[in-house]
């Protein structure tokens, strides 16, 4: 239990009771099948360059990691990972800002709050593709092309800003407007209020949206793939290798990209905990 | 529990509740004065501020830009689909019109009912283990791992694969399951089986595992933030009150953590619903789901159908998840 000394103390006893037993290895379980399928894919990418996409392993190689960046390749690995990690820093960045803003707005009723709320909830559960298909196709009846920073921008906020909003409602929730109160009461104007007040006490809050935001939008393809254009984006690029080639190359870039997630997770969590360490007093996890 | 939370309510319980669960006293501190401090800091600033903005203008203005986003890119185009859903088509285009023959032919079609047999069986299915793992995950971490750091890093163990490509996850269980794969290869090696088992890959099994493994997590998150705001004083009061561990879980841990439940699985049950990949990838063909048959209409460019399909599947979908809001009210557990 996460409770402090005094309460544990006051409990029958200090032993674990058997159903975190119980519990710890259902856990262990549910890792090992989180963690089994991935590890497979994450050996055979060093797969040797006569080998296929099953084991036996045939040797090991970096084969099937230079294959990626091969110029001339079917599909273009490096330019979609270029496009997909401009495309989700736009997003993220739009969904903070509009998210954080829209919580704000939130913490007080106002006409139309319930309308906005369950257009939220709404955009967040219609199926993927069909927002997809409804903004390229209205892109079609206007005439206009549907392109990376229009409307697959636009479908991918569909996706980020309600999860943005929600999970910005979890962090404001916490927020004491005692704070907010007190820089009244010191004189601060509205947008030294926010500045120095608001937005520092949520800032771990603001970065996880971010890089939740970030996430989301690198992984997104059902939304995206009829709202693209011409140019694809990482995900869609994997999409159409699948179809079209079953080879190594596939667990290569599996690998690849999960590196590139962790070291996104490891450079988030260094800065959440940086700021935490400049932070005095106990803080809201 | 309405008893338990009147004990509670008293102020020798609060107060014990604060000094021995410090870092959460600023939750109690929240609930009841907080509504109060609301209440003052608005006055407060009517009265310092007379001829500032009216604070619904504020609040508009701070919701406008997604407000601005949702209506322009999902509502326009959901009412697109309903407009195009009744106009008529051929092989060349779509002809403005008001007839009700796509959603006539659709919902006629044995294959329409198949299909949607088909994915509420997968969601139901998905539904159940991933409440189940996701709830007893949840518990486990809040309040059976007593230190913080280590919740943490399990959390971000769950968390990890999460943000690997759902594409690449799902075609992870390929080498996994299949016939020489990884999987089969351990059961031999142990001598649990003598031959490969096949209906590993490519059939409605591999569609469940790999949703399960997708999804898992969409149930864990509200879960466990659920239970994060339930003060362990209450459990243990119920404890003290001569509950059991099972009618402490019935009567307290569940009814608390409703709204997370709910979260959950709407989250899951929708994704399981607007699914078209994984079903295509790991059924081998066996299986449609709603929107694989969807996208096959858009593909061929026959938009009116499509609209009317997708129209159908909104509504359905749409009412399952109101059904599951009436359960909890979501919005007032949110916006406090």
């Amino acid at each position: 239990m996460m409770v402090g000394g005094t309460a544990r103390a006051n409990g029958p006893s200090d032993s674990r009771p058997w159903t975190f037993y119980a519990l710890a290895t259902l856990f262990g379980a549910f890792l090992m099948f989180l963690y089994g399928p991935m590890l497979v894919i994450y050996v055979l990418s060093f797969q040797g360059p006569n080998g296929g996409v099953t084991f036996p392993m045939v040797g090991t190689s970096l084969h099937w990691f230079r294959d990626i960046f091969r110029p001339g390749m079917m599909a273009n690995i490096p330019a979609s990972f270029t496009r997909s990690i401009e495309l989700s820093s736009v997003v993220s960045l739009l969904t903070v800002v509009f998210s954080v803003a829209a919580a704000l707005g939130f913490r007080r009723r106002f006409p139309g709050s319930g309308v906005l709320f369950y257009f939220a909830v709404a955009s967040l559960v219609m199926p993927s593709l069909l927002v997809g298909f409804g903004i390229g196709f209205g892109f079609q009846v206007l005439g206009w092309q549907t392109d990376l920073f229009t409307s697959a921008l636009g479908a991918q906020l569909t996706w980020t800003l309600p999860f943005g909003l929600f999970a910005m409602f979890a962090v404001v929730n916490r927020f004491n407007r005692a704070y907010e109160e007190a820089a009244n009461d010191l004189g601060a104007t509205a947008w030294q209020r926010l500045r120095y007040v608001t937005l520092p006490i949520l800032l771990p809050g603001i970065i996880g949206v971010a890089m939740g935001a970030f996430t989301l939008s690198y992984d997104e393809y059902a939304r995206t793939t009829l709202a693209i254009g011409r140019s694809n984006t990482l995900p869609l690029e994997i999409y159409a290798l699948i179809s079209s080639a079953t080879s190594p190359v596939l667990f290569a870039i599996g690998t690849l990209t999960t590196s590139v997630s962790f070291l996104l997770i490891a450079i988030t969590l260094v800065v959440v905990w940086r700021v935490q360490r400049r932070r005095a007093g106990p803080r809201p996890a | 529990m309405s008893r338990l939370a009147r004990v509670l309510g008293t102020s020798s319980w609060s107060g014990l509740a604060r000094s021995s669960v410090p870092h959460r006293a600023w939750l109690d501190g929240r609930v009841k004065p907080g509504q109060d401090a609301k209440g003052a800091v608005r006055r407060e600033m009517s009265a310092r501020f007379p001829r500032s903005l009216p604070p619904w203008l504020v609040s508009w203005l701070q919701v406008s830009p997604l407000a601005l986003v949702l209506v322009t890119l999902f509502v326009l185009p959901t009412a697109l689909f309903l407009v195009v859903s009744f106009f008529d088509y051929d092989r060349v285009g779509i002809y403005p019109a008001f007839i009700f023959d796509n959603y006539h032919d659709l919902l006629t079609t044995p294959a329409t009912l198949r299909v949607y047999i088909s994915s509420l069986k997968f969601a139901f299915i998905v539904w159940a283990i991933t409440l189940f793992l996701g709830f007893n995950i949840a518990y486990f971490l809040i309040f059976h791992i007593r230190s913080a750091t280590v919740r943490t890093v399990l959390f971000l163990l769950c968390a990890i694969p999460f943000w690997t490509s759902g594409i690449i996850r799902t075609i992870a269980w390929i080498p996994f399951l299949g016939r020489n794969g990884a999987f089969n290869t351990i059961l031999q090696d142990l001598h649990i089986t003598s031959k490969p088992l096949t209906f590993l890959l490519f059939s409605d099994f591999a569609v469940i595992i790999t949703y399960v493994h997708l999804f898992t997590l969409l149930m864990v998150g509200p879960i466990a933030n659920s239970l994060a705001k339930i003060d362990p004083a209450l459990m243990e009061a119920a404890r003290d009150a001569g509950a059991s561990r099972w009618r402490t879980m019935t009567d307290v841990v569940i009814p608390l953590s409703k709204t997370g439940i709910a979260l959950g699985s709407i989250l899951v049950f929708t994704q399981v619903m607007g699914d078209y990949f994984v079903v295509k990838q790991m059924s081998g063909g066996q299986s449609a789901s709603i929107v694989s048959m969807l996208s096959t209409e858009i593909q061929a460019m026959q938009y009116p159908p499509a609209s009317a399909n997708a129209m159908v599947l909104v509504l359905f979908v749409a009412i399952m998840v109101a059904g599951m809001m009436r359960v909890v009210d979501v919005r007032k557990e949110l916006v406090k």
